[in-house]
């Protein structure tokens, strides 16, 4: 029967079995039957825990929903859930009921009536997680807030389209709230709304947790230590304590919700989960950056004392209480190792109730296993069985005298397992609570098998390259970008290209130096002049700044013994030497093909032909004075492709092979300077030098195809120069463009000079670095 | 004529052998052979020439180089007195006079054009001219010349000449092994040993991060640091906070590192 179009027997004079029941139905006044097929069960599980004033108020606001002529879904959707929820905000609906009958009138005013439903079908679940009235109340408000700034409108200010991310967004809305905080959701939400708001199909793609940005600002928001933050002290970790290391390689446990990934390592690396939460256990809490060492410290006994056994002979069961007792016998020897460890497994390792597993009906086989676990690590643990305290003793003889090994503690398994055998071990219903110890690895490297089984997964089979899936230059690195809106980085937004430049002929650019040779040789003399910068003692000083006390008692020791006595007596100080680092980074986008319009050049170069010329005589000038300095160049063509192109690195001599690359110059498409900076000054930020200077020509202001605010992207730029300047790089902007006033000083500040006259270029730049490095 | 006694060692030097260097350097010593020990800082080059001139009844004139030293530092100078001038023998041309065993310390320290003085002193010549007083004196027969050297730095400045570093033999000095150095620092401080053996094991965690953010790992000497501390009543962890942990380090993940290291190792609560 399609639901929404009346039966031809009315569902209203449908008979409840109990009168109350009866009046309540006609009170709702519905006529659809599949309500009321299950109207008298969902008013039981009402009943359980309202009041009689509470039952009226349930009814009266379903009765509302079911007049709002979206069908009996969103109706059925709110019998059924309801108690839940009001159950889950501790049993009181008082608050929480006209705050859902609020944004559900709201939702049917807009156009947005169709996501009432999901609304309705997955606020149980939200309820569930968040616990609280007020918890519930902002996650409506930020649903609503998602909403209202999301819904379009073509002329004026009805809203006439509705919201395409918001069905989406209520759908996932359960599993947002399990990794996120409602504050975090809240950011989560905003970044989609602000991203991808005039974008319908991108933004389902946001909210439905489809896109790779929404994962990536979702990774970021999350709660608990995130490996990313830990990854270079777990490096050290297992260095120091260790002597171990190897790749760690992260999974995402956000996405796999009903088959969490568990721990484990193979010739790739350690693969650990990609956040961890503080563990609040009975023993205290634990940080995450714990869990992470126990887990990593488990890998590496394995690593160190495991040996990998024949099991094709062996059953399941005998399988695991094997990877129990071996669990068991390294730990301990990493106690042996680092005592304090024992502290941090106990914590996290449950503590499985005695009683906990009725062995008549189901199977207790990972119950017992986890007991003994704990009894083995755990000298207070308490229980009282007699198999299990014999079996204890035996593991602690067989390890006190040395290390034992895999194949002694497995005979030992494979004796429990003879022992404590019973019939309901092979009962489908298994014990799980308590059993999961969440800092093991999943023990693959335990096993060999002869024959190849049917249940192992070549998980890590070889990937073969596709045959177009050739690497070109370097792999991309990413950058954030910040987002002065809300004042955060997007993450991993930029992926930047590096390659090496074109080659084109070297004896161009020995032309254009011969051309500005009247210009080169008065360069020469002013960098003869340049002041060195650093401090040197100079001595025989007859005023200084210091007295020198050797010549001093030298001077006195000729005056007392009657010879003329040496007045120079005093030091000071002046600089000598030079220790500065430059990067010079070219704008070389498409407006340097612009012809100069200056009535000085008649010949009509373009900026890109005079950039050239000005570049070639400051690398010139540059290595004349022996600093070390790199050039690149950069351009971009939406955020996924910046290209970063090398021209000559620090290492590199001002030879033909540079300048080859100088004249292969070319521009074109658009200037994403943010991500440029970055990239430049993180090469600059590793030399070692006094003064690290990015020296950026530009002509024109950041802009890129798919950013369509002008803001966003002079705001990110100055961000990146605050970071640059953070890292000891002073960052300095030439610009071409006669109008960079509106925006350079914005950008940087007083660090910025704007030419005019851009056919002075080629003898302005030189003069700018002396007068920089002065 | 100096006093010679005041530059001898009086009490026997705690020094644990820890290989054949003892009777290697007193081979060197017989033949007058100048001496360089090398090791990174803190792990025992100064005690063990200590030991040895106690060993073998020698005088001992240390100096520690700095950039500042002159050549007339090491050499003498003349001073203004009443009368006049006098001259005032150096270090080095004391020893050399006395027949006492030159220590310089950390020779790379001082700077390049010092050091070439003692090139006389340590080839066959074995003589030091005073240019200044227009003397040559003749090295005394016991004269021997000892340099120690880290060459763990990474600058390119602090090197040895290769004309200097020919003129000496060798020796390589290294952390002790484990069990060695916990008796050691036990020896030392009168802590227990299985106290010491714990806190050699936090200075092999810091010295496995040698090149990963460390530049040098936990010295012996930070150790004992850490014992004495131990010794007067302070906690282990705190000690090892104090002594081992904090001065080696800025870096905020290795200071956690070590931090887990030092509880990870002297447990809490034993159970």
């Amino acid at each position: 029967m399609p639901t929404g179009i009346r039966p031809v027997t009315d569902a209203r004079q449908r008979q409840m079995a109990h009168p109350q029941v009866q009046a309540w139905w006609q009170a709702l006044d519905c006529g659809f039957a599949p309500v009321a097929d299950v109207f008298e069960e969902c008013l039981d599980e009402a009943l359980s825990s309202f009041s009689r004033a509470q039952m009226e108020a349930y009814i009266e606001a379903a009765r509302f929903i079911g007049k709002l002529g979206r069908g009996p879904e969103p109706l059925l959707a709110f019998l059924e859930e309801w108690p839940a929820v009001a159950a889950a905000a501790s049993g009181d609906q008082e608050p929480l009921l006209p705050q859902v009958m609020g944004a559900i009138r709201a939702m049917q005013k807009s156009p947005n009536s169709a996501a009432i439903t999901p609304f309705l079908q997955t606020l149980a679940a939200v309820a569930k997680r968040l616990q609280s009235a007020e918890q519930i109340e902002l996650y409506i408000d930020i649903a609503l807030n998602l909403m209202v700034r999301t819904s379009a409108s073509i002329h004026g200010h009805h809203t006439t389209f509705p919201s395409p991310g918001l069905p989406a967004f209520l759908e996932q809305a359960p599993r947002l709230l399990g990794l996120l905080s409602t504050a975090g959701l809240r950011n989560w939400t905003e970044f989609g709304i602000r991203n991808y708001g005039s974008h319908p199909e991108r933004q389902v793609e946001f909210f439905s947790l489809k896109s790779a940005d929404s994962h990536a600002v979702l990774q970021r928001e999350r709660h608990g230590t995130l490996f990313a933050d830990v990854e270079r002290s777990l490096d050290l970790y297992l260095r120091a304590l260790w002597r171990d290391s190897d790749l760690l390689v992260p999974y995402s446990t956000a996405f796999d919700e009903l088959r969490q990934p568990v721990p484990y390592f193979d010739k790739l690396g350690m693969r650990v989960p990609d956040v961890f939460d503080d563990a609040h256990g009975p023993a205290g809490i634990v940080s995450g950056l714990n869990r992470y060492r126990a887990v990593l410290a488990h890998m590496v006994g394995h690593r160190r004392w495991s040996t990998a056994q024949i099991a094709d002979n062996w059953s399941p069961f005998q399988r695991m209480a094997v990877e129990f007792f071996e669990d068991c016998r390294i730990e301990t020897l990493l106690i042996r190792e680092y005592p304090g460890l024992r502290r941090i497994f106990l914590a996290l390792h449950p503590q499985p109730r005695q009683d906990a597993c009725d062995a008549e009906t189901t199977s207790c086989l990972r119950h017992r296993l986890a007991m003994l676990s704990r009894a083995l690590l755990d000298p207070g643990h308490g229980y009282t069985d007699p198999v299990l305290l014999d079996f204890v003793r035996r593991f602690h003889a067989l390890l006190s005298a040395s290390e034992s090994s895999t194949a002694e503690i497995a005979a030992l398994a494979l004796a429990y397992v003879a022992k404590t055998r019973r019939p309901s071990d092979q009962l489908a219903t298994i014990h799980f609570d308590d059993t999961v110890i969440d800092y093991r690895d999943d023990n693959r490297q335990l096993w060999k098998f002869i024959e190849e089984g049917d249940e192992e997964q070549a998980f890590d089979a070889e990937r073969k390259l596709e045959p177009g899936e050739a690497l070109r230059g370097l792999p991309p690195r990413r950058y954030p970008e910040w987002d002065d809106a809300s004042q955060t980085y997007r993450p991993d937004w930029v992926s930047v290209y590096e390659a090496l430049h074109a080659s084109g002929n070297a004896a161009d650019i020995d032309r254009l130096l011969q051309k500005h040779a009247a210009l080169a040789k008065h360069l020469k003399r002013l960098l003869d002049l340049l002041k060195p910068q650093d401090k040197v003692r100079i001595r025989y000083q007859e005023e200084g700044s210091d007295l020198d006390l050797d010549i001093a008692l030298g001077s006195l020791i000729d005056f007392k013994s009657g010879a003329t006595p040496d007045p120079r007596i005093n030091m000071s100080h002046r600089t000598d030497g030079r220790d500065i680092s430059v990067l010079l980074l070219l704008d070389l986008s498409e407006s340097l093909n612009e012809k100069v319009a200056g009535a000085g050049n008649a010949s009509g170069q373009t900026v890109l032909e005079l950039s050239q010329e000005a570049v070639s005589l400051l690398a010139w000038a540059i290595d004349c004075l022996g600093d070390p300095f790199a050039i690149a160049g950069f351009h971009s063509n939406t955020r996924h492709e910046v290209r970063y192109q090398h021209i000559k690195g620090f290492s590199e001599r001002w030879d033909d092979t540079v300048k080859a690359r100088l004249a292969a110059m070319s521009a074109g498409w658009s200037t994403r300077m943010g991500a440029a900076l970055r990239h430049a000054g993180h090469y600059l930020a590793a030399r070692q030098a006094d003064k690290k200077i990015l020296l950026l020509l530009t002509d024109g202001e950041p802009a890129d195809v798919d950013v369509a605010e002008p803001g966003h992207l002079r705001a990110d730029a100055r961000k990146a120069v605050e970071e640059l300047s953070a890292r000891g790089v002073d960052t300095f902007c030439l610009s071409l463009d006669p109008k960079a006033d509106d925006y350079v000083r914005g950008i940087f500040g007083k660090r910025h000079l704007v030419l005019d006259r851009v056919e002075q270029l080629p003898e302005r730049l030189p003069l700018l670095y002396m007068s920089l490095t002065r | 004529m100096t006093d010679k006694t005041q530059y001898l060692v009086r009490q026997e030097p705690y020094y644990q052998v820890q290989g054949q260097e003892v009777a290697l350097y007193e081979a060197a010593y017989h033949a007058r052979l100048p001496v360089m020990v090398k090791g990174p800082t803190g792990c025992g080059k100064s005690r063990f020439i200590e030991y040895m001139a106690w060993k073998l009844g020698r005088p001992l004139i240390t100096v520690a180089c700095n950039e500042d030293m002159t050549a007339s530092d090491l050499v003498g100078r003349y001073l203004l007195d009443a009368n006049g001038t006098r001259w005032l023998d150096g270090p080095l041309t004391t020893a050399a006079r006395i027949g006492a065993i030159c220590y310089l310390d950390e020779i790379v320290e001082a700077r390049q054009d010092t050091t070439v003085v003692i090139h006389p002193l340590t080839d066959h010549r074995r003589t030091l001219p005073l240019d200044k007083k227009g003397e040559l004196v003749e090295a005394h027969a016991d004269f021997q010349l000892v340099i120690s050297y880290n060459p763990g730095y990474q600058s390119l400045m602090k090197d040895l000449k290769q004309s200097t570093k020919q003129r000496f033999t060798a020796f390589d000095f290294d952390y002790p092994e484990a069990t060695l150095e916990a008796q050691i620092v036990a020896r030392e401080t009168g802590i227990e040993q299985s106290v010491a053996a714990q806190l050699v094991k936090v200075a092999q965690a810091a010295r496995n991060l040698k090149g990963h953010g460390l530049d040098e790992g936990v010295s012996t000497r930070l150790i004992v640091y850490a014992a004495t501390l131990i010794g007067n009543g302070v906690a282990p962890r705190d000690a090892c906070r104090m002594a081992m942990v904090r001065p080696i380090t800025d870096d905020a993940d290795i200071r956690a590192t070590l931090d887990h290291a030092i509880d990870a190792t002297f447990d809490a609560n034993p159970a």
